[in-house]
């Protein structure tokens, strides 16, 4: 059982380059927390303060009631799997997943018994015997894993381990992390600037920007409602479609002036949030705009025609590349359909799911319907 | 489709061209150059060496006789043995060595913990003083040897081998600067990874920098090797007593004051030379590497 705080945590470099900024996180025990971002975010920084790599400026790092701040690393009992393995490559398999427990005086007994198990979970007996150099990237960031794994360590941490993976590697390693932390149920923090390995494999996201948390939540609630432009955008592929305009009388306005009626529902809540009356920034993701079908119970659809300018066919579905008025869209769309750049098709957006967000500070207006889905 | 036997095939006239201008031709000629050029410089190389062997097997007569031969008359291997015989050659063998033992495992385990702290170590001040090692470079050693010398005499060291051991396993600044250009070369990762892992330092060092440091390590412990060996002037400054004296100060038992005998200087220097070849042909590589380092190349 672990319990991590991280509070008001900040990094600075060199008195003037602030990595980090104000850093607040409890991690619960077996969480699998993704910190996810853009290059140069503060991800990696963060990572390695909690690893005991760096330096932190402010703020405290409480793990199970004890402050870390000056604990070195090898104190920490916290095990990191690096984005470039960091085998020790004059070692086999064997001694580089052992090294952890010799040196921290392991009988060599249990040493074995532990290493065993671990390559018989990551299905590396066959290449105990081996050096590094002599196994494929999908298996040394196997050993990698292995070596985390033997430790029994409270505390995983992860910096990109699949970056260097080819494609298909990454989505077969990203499975088999999953599975490991079902498993093991092992508290992990894990750093990626992929969102979609965010959102496959976190208990909890954790979306950073410029060294400050955007938001924190489980995949879906990310996904569903994002606190501002910035989530929106970047966690979800291809992204949510933004549109800038205004609302007036219960209705959406473009900037090129189409109007796109709002639930009244919806309208009414905006008025109460003072936003009855103005300029906005409309989100909407891909698959909420939509080839025009009849409208089902409950749904408030705005239809507008569009002319379509690309469309591509992914495999199950068609992403469709398109305006509204000026402004870009992409629509998610089945496929099936043979549209032609040119043609002209008539696009409903599902106004009850798209998201307002104040047009300046690009923070979403709380319209009180995340109250279901947010424990 | 139908065959076309060779017969059939139209005949292709090859254009008369003399062998130098065929591409084959000219790499030929090239080559040819190269082994000529290498074997008279190699022939230039190894004439002091033969001169040596010559001179070793002569008798001291025809040493003196003029103009010089290079083929002696006869070849008096028995020099060697009565060479060995002119002074207690055992004994020196075993000072040498214990001397060169001491200063290669000083040299090698000492420069590399140094350079591993000025390549992984982060602390203050950690460039300048690495500057300041460096320009322990450009003294010339002949400026500290009287200082050197007194002091070594204050601690009571003349007339022991401390003053020949002691230093090397206080670092020397261009081994310590050859094996930290190595120890940059070991990505951070590396040492990190094995912090989290529950090692210090010295364990780090220990287990994962000195492994991976190996050819460099080898080419520090070859040039030591070299120097301590070969070295003459330290003992013959600091060591007085007859019964430590290293290899290079017994073979000035052949050069008196009003005569040298050539042949046994000679015999004996080949003696004390052989495990510096023998060396070389077994790490070559790490010699050539070391030069390489010392140039800048890679
Ligand atoms: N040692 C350092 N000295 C000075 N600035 C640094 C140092 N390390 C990182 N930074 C800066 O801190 C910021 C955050 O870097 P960090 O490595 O944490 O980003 P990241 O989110 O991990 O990015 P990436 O996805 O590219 O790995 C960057 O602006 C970077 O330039
Ligand atoms: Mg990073």
């Amino acid at each position: 059982m672990v319990k991590i705080e991280l509070k008001n945590i900040s990094k600075t470099y060199d008195k003037d380059v602030t990595a980090v900024k104000d850093f607040n996180l409890e991690i619960e025990d077996g969480d699998f927390i993704v910190l996810v971002g853009p290059s140069g975010c503060g991800k990696s920084t963060m990572l390695r303060m909690i690893a005991g790599l760096e330096e932190i400026t402010d703020g405290e790092f409480v793990m199970d009631g004890r402050l870390m701040n000056d604990v070195p690393p090898k104190n920490r009992d916290i095990a990191m799997v690096f984005q470039n393995y960091a085998l020790y490559p004059h070692m086999t398999v064997y001694d580089n997943m052992a090294f952890a427990l010799k040196m921290r005086k392991f009988k060599k007994e249990e040493i074995k018994k532990r290493v065993t198990e671990a390559a018989k979970i990551l299905g590396l007996e066959d290449y105990l015997k081996r050096k590094p150099r002599a196994l494929s990237g999908g298996q040394r960031q196997r050993v990698a894993l292995g070596r985390a794994i033997v430790r029994d360590a409270k505390l995983f941490l992860m910096d990109e381990p699949l970056s260097n993976l080819d494609a298909k590697l990454r989505f077969q390693m990203r499975a088999e992390i999953s599975k490991l932390h079902n498993r093991l149920k092992t508290t992990t923090v894990y750093v990626t600037h992929d969102q979609t390995e965010a959102m496959t494999m976190a208990t909890r996201i954790v979306i950073m920007k410029d060294g400050v948390i955007q938001q924190v939540g489980a995949p879906k609630d990310v996904y569903d409602y994002p606190e501002n432009t910035f989530v929106g955008g970047f966690i979800g592929s291809p992204a949510m479609n933004f549109f800038s305009g205004e609302v007036r009388d219960g209705e959406f306005i473009t900037a090129d002036g189409i109007r796109l009626p709002l639930p009244e529902t919806k309208a009414q809540a905006m008025k109460a949030a003072g936003y009855g009356e103005g300029p906005v920034t409309m989100g909407i993701r891909p698959e909420h705009v939509t080839l025009e079908p009849p409208a089902a119970a409950g749904q408030s659809l705005a239809a507008v025609d569009s002319e379509v300018i690309v469309s591509e066919l992914t495999g199950a579905e068609t992403l469709l590349y398109s305006k509204l008025g000026s402004q870009e869209l992409i629509a998610r769309i089945d496929s099936g359909l043979d549209l032609r750049t040119g043609e002209t098709v008539r696009l409903a957006y599902d106004m009850e799911l798209a998201h307002f967000f104040d047009a300046r500070s690009g923070d979403r207006l709380k319209l009180g319907e995340e109250a279901a889905i947010s424990v | 489709m139908v065959k076309q036997t060779a017969a059939a095939r139209p005949k292709l006239s090859k254009p008369k061209v003399s062998h130098f201008e065929t591409i084959q031709g000219r790499r030929q000629a090239l080559n040819v150059i190269n082994w000529v050029l290498l074997a008279a410089g190699s022939i230039l190389m190894l004439s002091p060496l033969w001169w040596m062997l010559v001179t070793s097997v002569k008798t001291m007569q025809e040493v003196m006789t003029y103009p010089p031969t290079f083929w002696p008359e006869s070849w008096n291997w028995s020099n060697y043995m009565k060479t060995w015989e002119a002074a207690p050659f055992d004994l020196y063998t075993v000072n040498t060595l214990t001397i060169t033992i001491l200063v290669v495992i000083g040299n090698v385990f000492v420069n590399s913990f140094i350079a591993y702290g000025f390549a992984k170590v982060p602390f203050k001040g950690r460039n300048a003083l690495f500057a300041i090692v460096l320009s322990t470079m450009m003294i010339p050693g002949f400026v500290t040897l009287i200082p050197q010398y007194v002091l070594f005499a204050k601690l009571q060291w003349l007339n022991t081998y401390y003053p020949l051991v002691i230093p090397a396993f206080f670092g020397s600044a261009f081994n310590i600067f050859l094996l930290r250009q190595f120890y940059m070369t070991i990505p951070d990762e590396l040492i990190e990874a094995a912090k989290m892992e529950g090692a210090s330092h010295f364990w780090i060092w220990w287990k994962i920098g000195l492994p991976l440091t190996k050819p460099a390590l080898a080419t520090v412990a070859i040039f030591s090797f070299n120097g301590a060996w070969n070295d003459f002037l330290g003992p013959l400054l600091y060591v007085n007593d007859e019964n430590l004296y290293t290899l290079q100060l017994g073979l000035q038992v052949f050069k008196g004051q009003m005569s040298t005998q050539w042949n046994y200087l000679m015999a004996g220097s080949l003696l004390v030379l052989l495990p510096v070849i023998i060396l070389f042909f077994f790490f070559q590589k790490y010699f050539i590497q070391g030069i390489n380092l010392q140039s800048g190349g890679k």
